[in-house]
């Protein structure tokens, strides 16, 4: 955090000063190791291990918080007779298909929901085809608000049991033999998180990529939050589980995604086959009951803010206009597609794949098999360049004269060049002013997007097939000599309005019955009382400490999500010291510093009268309000595609056996078989270390804003690997020299650190050693160096479908790589062993 | 005279971040100092010198990783200030050390004379270069760029006496929670140099941190230089003479 | 306390960061610094020997020291400005008059010393107001022994260990440097028979060049290692040889012109040694960090710490 989160780091010096107790947990040694109580090196991979030991220790020990535990979460809920555990199989969950390396998940239903869930999902399995996994996100089809429960957590079924037995072999012993921490270490982390949390205290969970770039990624954090769940952790001022987001924007771009699978708010993208009209597209995508029990005017509200006038009740609201998945149409199912030939153009905007994507080659080889390919970016990255100078070039496998793409590099506008919001790690919307003029022809993305779409629509014929795309309102007021949109119009159309044309103050606000426009549900109300609610700058002088008029926070402006857990289930802050948000008796109301994330009248007491919808059918006690049963969901009926509790399998190159299950990798995770994407084998002598790839403070992402500033690069401005003196001796490295590192995939070379802040791990009986990739660099820039992920292989996560870029096989050598086609015999030498 | 103004840089908080280094150029111009890897752990730029006014040292030991920014120290009794012939070098309002390079002629005679090894000719321009506490933005009521930008605070600007104040607090504060090896460095006006207005918590010796463990303003010692090369002056003259007279 | 990790650090006696300096080495460079040292010093002798020689009535000999006084001010000048970063702006040294700099103080010096000896000199040539011309040699008898010593000042004024402990000795190695070299010119410039006091200059010079550089190499212990290792060591001992041999060779020459020639060459070889030795022990001394680190760190373990009495707060040690 300290490497990548500097600005945001110093609340965790400020936590510190003030006794806070902080654990760093990662296989490198970084300015973040430095700067905290005590660091523990692991295993890449190897987290659920980890948490699944300190779940454990929490269940055996009788140290949950068993109040909050079982008012707030699903512990008590009983779980049909056909789910069978990783414990019964050996490491699968009922519902595998080796065939197609898919679960069917209606098993893993509620008691009682089977049936319902599987009607829905068609049979289970397709959900799983075309990235189902988001579209469901945690609202599983058919899940029932009142499943049967066991309040006594005796019942072998119930989700209690279930974990105490899925956990149970997650010992210390295990956490010592597979991530390499010491019990006594293991001890000391258990009773600092225990005996920080509780009524009087929280202890929070930060993590970034490094729990998020596995085959197991999604794993790693609901491992997370069943522990934080269990210790009370969530809802709750000091707890939760932060996820540090990445780009300055990120946060923003998952929201009004730029990801092909969801709509804007969270809002599954329609699937071509299983998706007739807006009806049936809103009964199979989620439960009735929660807030997702709304989604009918989320996604009208959309459609009309999109299509307007055009959208009418009578024509599902232009929901037809909506294109459709066909199947998994991913960043690396694209580039697969561009190199098979499928893929003829391709829109980079603000991206250097070339380098930052996993299988570099494989961008490379997809990127020279195109038509057309357009890069907008600030500067002339090695994606807009790959023709030009890619490492296939020397290598001889491709030729400039032979690739046919026709590029088009469009300079782009930077941040402090245009005005608009940022929303960031913790929902934060912030409003930036245009600093100066983007010089030359740079233009801001919106008015690349914006007049792009203009120029379509001019050359628009009267043809059905044009419809869509004509329909779209596409009406922002223009500003300046470029004409640019205006992005405050923009916001405001995604703050959403009401039936009187005003921007509308609160999402309760938005119908189903298309009088209210609103372009992104969760947004709603950015721009309540016609003004720009992020550009709000009060000093947190001028306020409560927490700060609600300092930019404004989705949804509805609150700072803490399910904040209603922050109380007892009487509506009692759980202690003075913790009071956040509570039950205000005199007024019938919920009160606090922060926007109670709950109706501010329903009283604790409430119980849903039967058939009760959405928010309605949630009782007064249910703080979760996004599930479908109101709970903090400690086991997971629907909504993942491997398996409804977290379980430890080895990443997909391992020189590690996994000891816990004879099932050696994540049995969902996505692999592809290709002569252009060739894996390490597991446990090959051929590959015998680990190594992980992470960033640098002085750099950033694949280098394109970094390696072209002077006063970044002299910081660090040559690739380099990071290894222990014992594996610098065992290889023959010296300090400052030169190392080669090599994969199936390819050999980079790279200066050497030696460094005791990498240790090798001991591991039960053997030692792993750990090798340590920044990976900023390219073959472009004031300095240049080889591509660290042209060493990683294209193996996702099911859920998400992120690449496992943190943990790999690889080998190395002393000295630098060879070049030309020397450098292709050394590879194919290593492929075959 | 405006309240001495300085810095407390505390290295128990510093996350090496580097932002104070980047801050610095930004706000000042300062060229890059050339893209060279170290291997000195993430230590790339080495020193300060004529390009690198705020430098942070990575120091890597068993089970901790120290780093440290580095900067002039604005001595009480700075031996550049004293050393330099145009007065290029002048002391400002707010007891700060500055160069003003429209009148500095590149003598060198600064650079050996800083006993921390901070001002440095550039070869470039001819003309000699240190952190100028940001005296632009002191006198325009901002405070330095590197501090503005650090995020832990570790830099602290401010009035000297009240860093000092903070600093002994913090020391004592680091002592009761076990961290013995804290220590102060620079800031007493006992010291060789009449106390520095950049002074420093250190968790180790400072020659650790490539700092002088006890420097002295040269000039100290100027006027026993005087009467020796006086005496060597007198010696010559009379060694002269005598040959002459030994003659006629 | 944690164990330290110095890997990089040759010399396990004491620590450093990464072996890197902790002061900056002299920028100046070669060969404009230790020419200009020479030059300096020798035009300083020559101006006092000019004034003497004026005064005992040995006229061809003043005549050429004149002449060298004149020379050594004017080519050192050009030297000096050369080395400036900024030549252009060479007249800001005399911008103001800083006795806290011996920079400034031999600016100023040189200055006035470089306009008497221009004096002195041009109107011995010319012949034109000869009055004034020796009364402005005279002048330079003062400024001369200044301008010979001045430079010992501005070297050991810096922070660099082997200039700076060298504060007593290093004024004697340069006047008697200073000596041997006016002397050792004069006797290349003058006929045999007119530059008997030249000989002897330089020969006492040599002596006391000698010594003052023996008894530096013994006194100033870990400072003075510099001065005996490497290129500045090499420097340092070709010197030595070159002065002494110089110095022998001019007691014995007799009436050999070459031997008096090859003995004034020697003698200025060995001067020109000693400034470019001194230099080059200053940056090795500049640039290892022990020199600056050991001796500070001893005085921190006695509990003899630096302050600077008179100029700050009463210090805690005189
Ligand atoms: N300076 C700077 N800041 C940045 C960025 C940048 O490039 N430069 N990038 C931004 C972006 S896009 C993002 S996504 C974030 C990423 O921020 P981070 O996630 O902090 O970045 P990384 O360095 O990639 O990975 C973090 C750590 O995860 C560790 N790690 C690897 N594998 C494992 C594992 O199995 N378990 C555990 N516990 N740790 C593991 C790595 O050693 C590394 O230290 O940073 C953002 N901020
Ligand atoms: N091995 C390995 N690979 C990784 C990771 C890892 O940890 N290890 N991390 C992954 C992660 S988390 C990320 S986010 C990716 C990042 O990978 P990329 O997104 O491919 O890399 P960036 O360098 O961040 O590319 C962003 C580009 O946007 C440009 N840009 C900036 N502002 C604008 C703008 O306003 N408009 C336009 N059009 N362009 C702009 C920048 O100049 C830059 O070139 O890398 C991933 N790859
Ligand atoms: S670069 Fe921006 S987003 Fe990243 S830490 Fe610095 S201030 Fe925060
Ligand atoms: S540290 Fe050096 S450069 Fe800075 S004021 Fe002191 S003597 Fe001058
Ligand atoms: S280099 Fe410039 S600042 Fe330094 S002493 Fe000479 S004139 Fe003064
Ligand atoms: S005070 Fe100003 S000049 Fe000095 S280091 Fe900081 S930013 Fe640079
Ligand atoms: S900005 Fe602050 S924390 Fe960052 S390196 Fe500089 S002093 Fe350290
Ligand atoms: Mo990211």
């Amino acid at each position: 955090m300290a490497e990548c989160h500097p600005v945001g780091f110093q609340w965790v010096m400020e936590a510190r000063l003030r006794g806070a107790k902080v654990f760093h947990i990662d296989p490198r040694f970084s300015r973040t190791s430095a700067a905290v109580d005590r660091y523990l090196p692991i295993r890449a991979g190897s987290d659920i291990v980890l948490l699944g030991a300190l779940i454990n220790h929490v269940l055996t020990h009788g140290l949950d918080f068993r109040e909050y535990v079982l008012a707030y979460t699903n512990a008590a809920t009983i779980i049909n007779a056909e789910f069978l555990d990783t414990e019964d199989l050996d490491g699968l969950f009922s519902g595998y298909d080796p065939e197609t390396g898919r679960y069917d998940p209606s098993s893993w239903a509620y008691e009682g929901d089977v049936e319902q869930v599987r009607t829905l999902s068609e049979g289970g399995l397709a959900h799983a085809q075309a990235a189902g996994s988001d579209s469901y996100g945690a609202r599983g089809p058919g899940a029932s608000a009142r499943p049967p429960a066991d309040p006594t957590l005796r019942h072998p079924r119930c989700v209690y049991q279930i974990l105490r037995r899925h956990f149970s072999r997650y010992t210390p012993e295990r956490v010592e033999e597979l991530c390499g921490i010491s019990r006594e270490r293991f001890a000391e982390l258990a009773e600092a998180i225990t005996a920080s949390s509780g009524r009087e205290r929280t202890t929070a969970w930060v993590y970034s990529v490094g729990w998020t770039q596995h085959t197991t990624g999604v794993q790693f954090i609901r491992a997370a939050s069943i522990l934080q769940l269990l210790l009370g952790n969530m809802g709750r001022p000091g707890g939760g589980i932060l996820s540090l987001r990445g780009h300055a924007n990120i946060q923003g771009s998952t929201d009004v995604p730029t990801l092909f699978n969801l709509l804007p708010g969270y809002i599954a993208m329609p699937n071509a086959h299983r998706h007739a009209g807006l009806n049936d597209y809103l009964e199979r995508e989620g439960a009735d009951t929660g807030f997702w029990g709304n989604r009918r005017a989320y996604t009208v509200s959309l459609l009309k803010a999109w299509w307007g006038e055009a959208a009418t009740e009578e024509n599902d609201f232009c929901f037809g206009h909506l294109p459709r998945l066909t199947g998994d149409h991913g960043h690396y199912a694209t580039v697969m597609g561009q190199i098979d030939g499928t893929v003829k153009g391709y829109f980079v905007i603000g991206e250097n794949p070339a380098v930052g994507s996993a299988n570099g080659r494989a961008q490379r080889l997809g990127l020279a098999n195109l038509d057309w390919l357009v890069v907008r970016d600030l500067t002339l990255v090695e994606t807009a360049t790959f023709w030009q100078d890619a490492p296939e070039i020397e290598t001889g496998e491709l030729r400039t004269e032979e690739i046919g793409t026709e590029v088009f590099f469009l300079p782009a506008a930077s941040h402090v060049e245009k005005e608009g919001t940022f929303t960031n790690t913790q929902r934060l919307l912030q409003w930036r002013e245009k600093a100066l003029d983007p010089p030359g022809d740079c233009r801001s993305d919106l008015w690349f997007f914006y007049h792009l779409g203009r120029r379509i629509r001019d050359r628009l014929t009267d043809d059905e097939i044009d419809r869509p795309v004509r329909e779209l309102t596409w009406d922002y007021p223009e500003e300046g000599p470029y004409r640019d949109p205006s992005a405050e119009a923009v916001l405001r159309e995604i703050g959403g309005t009401g039936p009187d044309g005003r921007a509308l103050s609160h999402l309760g606000r938005l119908r189903p019955d298309g009088s209210t426009r609103c372009g992104c549900w969760i947004y709603c109300g950015v721009y309540a009382d016609e003004v720009n609610q992020a550009a709000r700058r009060r000093p947190r002088e001028e306020q409560s400490w927490v700060a609600p008029e300092w930019g404004w926070a989705w949804p509805a402006n609150r700072r803490i999500l399910y904040n209603r857990a922050s109380a007892d289930p009487e509506g009692r802050p759980w202690s003075e010291r913790k009071r956040y948000v509570w039950w205000d008796q005199a007024r019938g109301a919920w009160t606090g510093p922060d926007v109670p994330d709950f109706e501010e009248d329903k009283p604790p007491d409430y119980d849903p009268p039967e058939g009760a919808k959405a928010e309605a059918a949630l009782r007064g006690t249910d703080p979760f309000i996004m599930q479908s049963d109101g709970k903090g969901w400690l086991y997971v009926p629907s909504g993942l595609s491997d398996g409804p509790l977290p379980v430890h399998y080895e990443p997909h190159e391992s020189p590690v056996r996994n000891t816990l299950y004879r099932t050696q990798a994540n049995p969902a995770r996505r692999i592809f078989h290709r002569p252009d994407n060739p894996y390490n084998p597991p446990l090959s002598p051929r590959f015998p270390y680990v190594f992980t790839t992470s960033r640098l403070t002085e750099h950033h992402t694949a280098g394109g804003m970094s390696r072209t500033l002077p006063y970044l690069t002299e910081l660090q401005p040559e690739p380099f690997c990071e290894v222990s003196p014992q594996l610098a001796a065992e290889v023959g490295l010296v300090n400052g020299g030169w190392a080669t590192i090599v994969t199936a995939r390819a050999a980079v070379e790279m200066r050497v650190l030696v460094t005791e802040r990498v240790r090798p791990l001991r591991l039960r009986g053997t030692t792993v050693h750990q090798v340590v990739l920044p990976y900023h660099w390219g073959y472009r820039g004031l300095v240049t160096g080889d591509v660290v992920n042209d060493l990683i292989p294209f193996v996702l996560d099911p859920n998400v479908f992120i690449q496992e870029s943190k943990s790999g096989t690889c080998d190395v050598l002393p000295g630098r790589r060879p070049r030309g086609t020397a450098l292709l015999e050394l590879i194919e030498r290593y492929r075959h062993g | 005279m405006a309240e001495r103004m300085g810095f407390f840089t505390d290295t128990s908080i510093c996350i090496g971040c580097k932002a104070c280094e980047v801050a610095c150029k930004e706000w000042n111009d300062v060229p890059d100092d050339g893209f060279v890897f170290r291997a000195t752990s993430y230590d790339n730029t080495g020193a300060l010198g004529a390009d690198t006014w705020r430098h942070v040292a990575f120091i890597e030991q068993d089970g901790r990783w120290l780093m440290s920014s580095d900067v002039c120290k604005h001595c009480t009794h700075a031996a550049c200030l004293d050393v330099c012939p145009t007065g290029a070098l002048f002391r400002t309002e707010f007891d700060t050390v500055v160069v003003q390079s429209d009148v500095c002629n590149g003598c060198g005679y600064c650079v050996p004379a800083c006993p921390y090894g901070v001002i440095d000719r550039r070869e470039r321009d001819g003309r000699a270069w240190k952190c100028t506490l940001c005296y632009d933005r002191l006198r325009g009521g901002l405070e330095p760029a590197c501090a503005k930008a650090c995020p832990t605070d570790s830099i602290r600007f401010g009035p000297l006496d009240e860093l000092r104040a903070r600093a002994a607090e913090r020391v004592e504060r680091l002592h009761a929670d076990g961290v013995t090896e804290a220590r102060l460095y620079g800031e007493s006006p006992d010291n060789g140099v009449g106390g520095t207005g950049a002074f420093f918590l250190l968790l180790d010796e400072p020659e650790t941190y490539g700092l002088p463990p006890d420097p002295v303003v040269t000039t100290r010692d100027l006027p026993a230089m005087w009467r020796w090369a006086g005496g060597a002056a007198l010696a010559l003259a009379a060694g002269v003479a005598a040959c002459f007279l030994r003659r006629t | 306390m944690p164990k330290r990790r110095d890997e990089m650090v040759p010399d396990a006696g004491f620590r450093s960061y990464y072996g890197q300096p902790v002061i900056k080495a002299p920028v100046w460079h070669e060969p404009h610094m230790p020419v200009y040292l020479y030059l300096g010093g020798m035009s300083g002798a020559a101006s006092m020997i000019a004034a003497m020689a004026r005064v005992t009535g040995h006229d061809r000999l003043a005549l050429a020291a004149r002449m060298a006084a004149a020379a050594g001010a004017g080519v050192g000048s050009v030297f000096l400005i050369t080395e400036l970063g900024r030549p252009e702006r060479f007249l800001n040294m005399l911008r103001l008059f800083k006795p806290s700099s011996p920079m400034s103080v031999g600016s100023w010096t040189l200055a006035a010393h470089g306009g008497l000896t221009a004096i002195g000199a041009a109107s011995a040539v010319t012949g034109v107001l000869p009055a004034i011309g020796d009364a402005a040699t005279a002048a330079s008898a003062v400024t001369g022994p200044v301008m010979a010593a001045y430079t010992a000042v501005l070297l050991a004024d810096t922070a660099v260990p082997a200039w700076h402990e060298a504060m007593r000795e290093l004024p004697f190695l340069f006047t008697g440097s200073a000596l041997a070299s006016a002397g050792a010119a004069l006797m290349l410039t003058t006929p045999r028979t007119a530059a008997g006091p030249a000989r002897a200059v330089a020969v006492a010079g040599a002596a006391a060049e000698t010594a003052a550089g023996m008894l530096m190499a013994r006194r100033l212990g870990l400072a003075g290692e510099p001065y005996r290792l490497g290129r500045a060591g090499r420097l340092m001992r070709a010197s030595r040889m070159l002065t002494l041999g110089g110095g022998l060779l001019a007691t014995m020459a007799g009436r050999s012109r070459a031997l008096t020639a090859l003995s004034g060459l020697a003698i200025t070889a060995g001067a020109l040694c000693t400034r470019f030795g001194v230099l080059e022990a200053g940056r090795a001394s500049a640039a290892d960090p022990k020199y600056t680190v050991v001796p500070q760190r001893r005085r921190v373990a006695a509990g003899d710490l630096a302050s600077v009495p008179g100029r700050c707060r009463p210090a805690t040690k005189p």
